[in-house]
């Protein structure tokens, strides 16, 4: 349901505000997206991708720069198999497709690569709109989208993604294809690495699904990707159907949970900006004004998860070991109320949870003393 | 995680220094290991930049790969590793004890010892992290299907001579590396870990350098500082002080420093060979040692705190007293080592790209019976590790209150004494559950009868090691005012249902695998070879 455009605008200007004057919007990624979806609690980085502000320079300006950063050999590795895969008019990339995902559709011996160049992320996104409703007008025939560009609604403000390619099948249903450098080692992958383009992917799905939604036909987007690597130690393609159902339903919950960017617009006091010009102790401040929900796993998925680690260390949070161990300790969620409880200087002994960090205490003295 | 661990993390994160989560040490740690710290080049499979290896922490070999792109460097590194770590195996494949081994005889298919060769010690890898350990599987597989010049005068590319040896080898332990409890190829984070808590999560664990700046911070810092700065301090140039254990490298070090030189080298390279005299190659042959010189001061720097790194983690777990039962997984170990020993030596093909069906369980199930004996074992050596299986229910310790003489039924009559324990702990002991005590190394089993008043008083039935006499024998018994601890869980291992032979494979699993087919080397492709 679109909002009144009044509103839209207003929540368009205040993010702008936010960003700060003269800063430009920096894209939500898929990966970001994802990342997000992880970890949907957390406000600071609902609101902060929401306004489009750039993490990085923000965590820099903090004192805290994140430690991200691609080695140019993986770029430049990275992008010399894809345009492999793509090339001659992604010939290849479509055999894979046919094999992997629709063996009963006609082999694709050519295909329409519509041109897809447009100015601005909106533009660029009506342009492949439109080459996906050209496709299903065209039955019988494979059309490849090479870079096309979808929109997904996040948490009430569009978020534009870039899949590597999108196929049309010719019988009018449409695949994801993610195309990734890590090697495929005699037919298996590193799961970690696969899960993560799986979560990707499904950003992707979800994307699909809307302008799917919007067409009369309502084509069917195909719930299993396909995922493109370089064959054991060459950089010859190989692919491999990923079903990605779990990750599009997870994501698809997540993203709902994620709470409304205009909320946690409005509980900011007025004035609040993030923009890295400002001086370190005003953009703190700023920072902290938004509560976040930091877990180790952040490290590897926030440009910044160092400064939210130092605060979290800071007011003693037992999270900052981790998720589970939170779970463990009941109410208590501070390193010292859990050690004075442990000690029997605080806490009331008949919560179980207390009880059994006593006599777990108690096991820990005695062995560790039995020993020395 | 257990409670009790995550107590320990507790008063590492409030004490600042990292809390003991094992009073002994639960891993072998041969006398000579072989360190050896890889560096891998980013976004290749299987393309080394190089490594630090060797026995002698103040001599160790560095080799590196100027171009790791062109795959004659790349052979030139791996047949230099190879002759380092080849020569290492070998040691400890030529000192030999005998054993005994039970075997199914061919003919009669009955049981039969048989004497074999055991190896008296087995070689021992040690690698900084787990990615450590993945890439001595990946470098094993990336060399156990090469083929030599001798063995096929036709290959493309021939390898040299030693390196498919070495896949085989690196494969062995890479697999080996999977079997819990096993010390053949040791990851320096994960030893750490298990014998310390520190006030990180166990993600943050796998930094080497802020694990041991927590476990044994500089004078005057708190392992919280010490780990930050390992983590994230940088020098003016933008680099890492403490460059990541590897293999993979640090982008800002490949985007400053390292693609620059390999640059350098490239167009070294390049100009030599375009060089028209002798006197013109002389020179520009300089220009490319030059240019070597600095990509292998470039590895070393890298590679270099790593591997002290690696044998100060040594130094400290050798303080530790080593845990009774690691010698009996080490002889398994040891009979891994020799087995694959044979192996090679009887001119049996590399491991296969994927195991046969029954080849596969087998292994699963050896995992899992060891994880299982692990478990015990560790329980078993460590109080402070009994401790958590204590508070978890699953063992129980205390004092023998009173022994009441009881017998069996039926013709001849044996020892069946009630003893009663008081315990704190609180057990989850069902209607004549089994619980087991160790007794001179073997366990001695007893069977829970039931409360007496109070749940802090237990009643067991013991069952078994009392001697074949009327009377138990002195000492199986335990008195009054014994301290004594029993376990829910068992203590040994009982191996699982025998598997078919492969050729025996049902047809629900793929039939028998077939002839063994050697298995072709991976096709080469244009970029190898520049």
């Amino acid at each position: 349901m679109p909002l009144p455009r009044t509103r839209g605008t207003a929540l368009r200007h205040r993010l702008a505000e936010l960003r700060g004057p003269d800063v430009p919007a920096k894209a939500l990624d898929a990966r970001a997206l994802a990342a997000l979806a992880a970890n949907p609690g957390c406000r600071r980085r609902a609101i902060l991708d929401g306004a489009g502000v750039n993490k990085t320079a923000l965590a820099s300006a903090l004192g805290s720069p994140s430690a991200f950063g691609q080695s140019q050999f993986a770029l430049t590795r990275g992008n010399a198999f894809e345009a492999k895969v793509k090339a001659d008019g992604g010939a290849e990339l479509l055999r894979l497709v046919h094999e992997k995902l629709d063996r009963a559709a006609e082999p694709p011996a050519h295909a329409r690569v519509p041109e897809l160049t447009a100015t601005g992320p909106e533009g660029r996104t009506a342009r492949t709109a439109l080459a996906l409703r050209e496709a299903i007008e065209a039955p019988g025939e494979w059309t490849l989208l090479d870079h096309p560009m979808l929109a997904l609604d996040v948490a009430g403000s569009p978020a534009f993604l870039e899949p590597d390619a999108v196929v049309v099948h010719p019988d009018g249903s449409w695949t994801v294809v993610e195309i990734k450098s890590f090697p495929m080692l005699d037919g298996s992958a590193d799961p970690a690495k696969v899960g993560a383009a799986a979560r990707q992917a499904a950003v992707y799905v979800l994307a699909l699904e809307a302008v799917a939604a919007r067409l009369e036909s309502t084509p069917r987007v195909r719930d299993r990707v396909l995922l493109v690597c370089p064959k054991d130690f060459s950089n010859l393609p190989t692919a491999s159907a990923v079903d990605v159902r779990k990750q599009r339903a997870v994501t698809a919950r997540q993203l709902e949970r994620l709470t409304r960017i205009e909320e946690i617009a409005d509980t900011l006091p007025a004035g609040t900006c993030f923009s890295p010009e400002l001086p370190a102790a005003e953009l703190t401040a700023a920072v902290e004004s938004v509560p976040a929900t930091y877990a180790p796993e952040c490290l590897s998925a926030c440009e910044l998860a160092f400064h939210c680690r130092a605060r979290s260390l800071e007011s003693g949070a037992v999270t900052s070991l981790g998720r589970s161990v939170r779970a463990e300790l009941g109410g208590l969620t501070t390193v010292e109320d859990v050690l004075s409880a442990a000690r029997g200087e605080s806490g009331d002994p008949d919560d179980p949870a207390v009880a059994a960090l006593r006599r777990a205490a108690q096991l820990r003295a005695e062995a560790v003393a039995g020993c020395r | 995680m257990s409670l009790i661990s995550t107590l320990a993390r507790l008063e590492a994160v409030s004490t600042g220094r990292a809390q003991p989560a094992a009073t002994v040490r639960h891993r072998r740690l041969s006398e000579r290991p072989l360190v050896f710290v890889p560096l891998t080049t980013a976004g290749e499979a299987g393309a080394p930049l190089g490594a630090l290896v060797g026995t002698d922490r103040d001599a160790p070999h560095l080799l590196v790969v100027p171009q790791p792109r062109d795959r004659d460097l790349r052979f030139t590194f791996l047949s230099e590793l190879a002759d380092v770590v080849l020569p290492y195996i070998d040691a400890h494949a030529e000192d030999v004890e005998a054993a005994e081994r039970t075997d199914t005889d061919p003919e009669t298919g009955k049981r039969v010892k048989v004497e074999v060769e055991l190896c008296a010690d087995a070689p021992q890898l040690i690698v900084p992290s787990r990615a450590g350990v993945e890439y001595v599987r990946l470098l094993g597989r990336s060399m156990r299907f090469r083929r030599t010049a001798e063995q096929d005068p036709e290959a493309p590319y021939p390898a040299p001579p030693r390196v498919p040896l070495l896949g085989r080898w690196l494969t062995h332990f890479g697999e080996r590396a999977r079997v819990p409890g096993s010390s053949l190829l040791l990851a320096m984070t994960d030893v750490l870990s298990r014998h310390w808590a520190t006030g990180q999560s166990t993600l943050e664990d796998q930094h080497l350098g802020a694990l041991l700046a927590w476990i044994a911070p500089p004078e005057g810092e708190t392992g919280a500082e010490a780990a930050v700065r390992a983590e994230l301090a940088r020098d003016r140039d933008g680099q890492l002080l403490c460059p990541p254990a590897g293999p993979a490298t640090d982008p800002a070090f490949d985007n400053k420093l390292l693609a620059p030189a390999i640059e350098r080298y490239d167009r070294a390279r390049t100009a030599l060979a375009a060089s028209e005299d002798g006197l013109e190659a002389d020179d520009r042959l300089g220009g490319l040692t030059a240019a070597e010189r600095e990509i292998r001061a470039l590895v070393a720097s890298r590679t270099r705190p790593t591997w002290d790194a690696v044998w100060r983690g040594l130094d400290l777990l050798r303080e530790l007293p080593e845990a009774g039962r690691v010698e009996e997984r080490w002889t398994r170990d040891r009979w891994s080592f020799t087995g694959h020993r044979d192996r090679v030596v009887a001119g049996e093909p590399p491991q296969p790209r994927r195991d046969d069906a029954v080849t596969a369980a087998n292994k699963l199930a050896a995992r899992e019976r060891e994880q299982a004996r692990l478990e015990a074992q560790e329980a078993l050596d460590d109080p402070l590790v009994m401790a958590g299986r204590r508070l978890a229910g699953e063992a129980f310790a205390g004092e023998v209150t009173d022994v009441v003489m009881a017998y069996s039924e039926g013709k001849r009559p044996s020892p069946r004494p009630l003893v009663t324990v008081r315990t704190d702990d609180r057990p989850h002991l069902g209607e004549r559950a089994k619980v087991f005590r160790s007794l001179g190394g073997k366990p001695q089993s007893a069977e829970f009868v039931g409360h007496e008043g109070d749940s802090s008083l237990v009643v067991l039935r013991v069952l078994d090691k009392m001697g074949r006499g009327k009377e138990p024998e002195e000492g199986s018994v335990p008195q009054k005012g014994d301290l004594v601890c029993f376990t829910l869980f068992e203590h040994e291992q009982r191996g699982g249902a025998k598997l078919p032979d492969p050729e025996q494979t049902p047809w629900t699993h793929g039939g028998p695998p077939g002839e063994q087919v050697s298995e072709p080397a991976d096709a080469p492709t244009q970029e190898d070879v520049l």
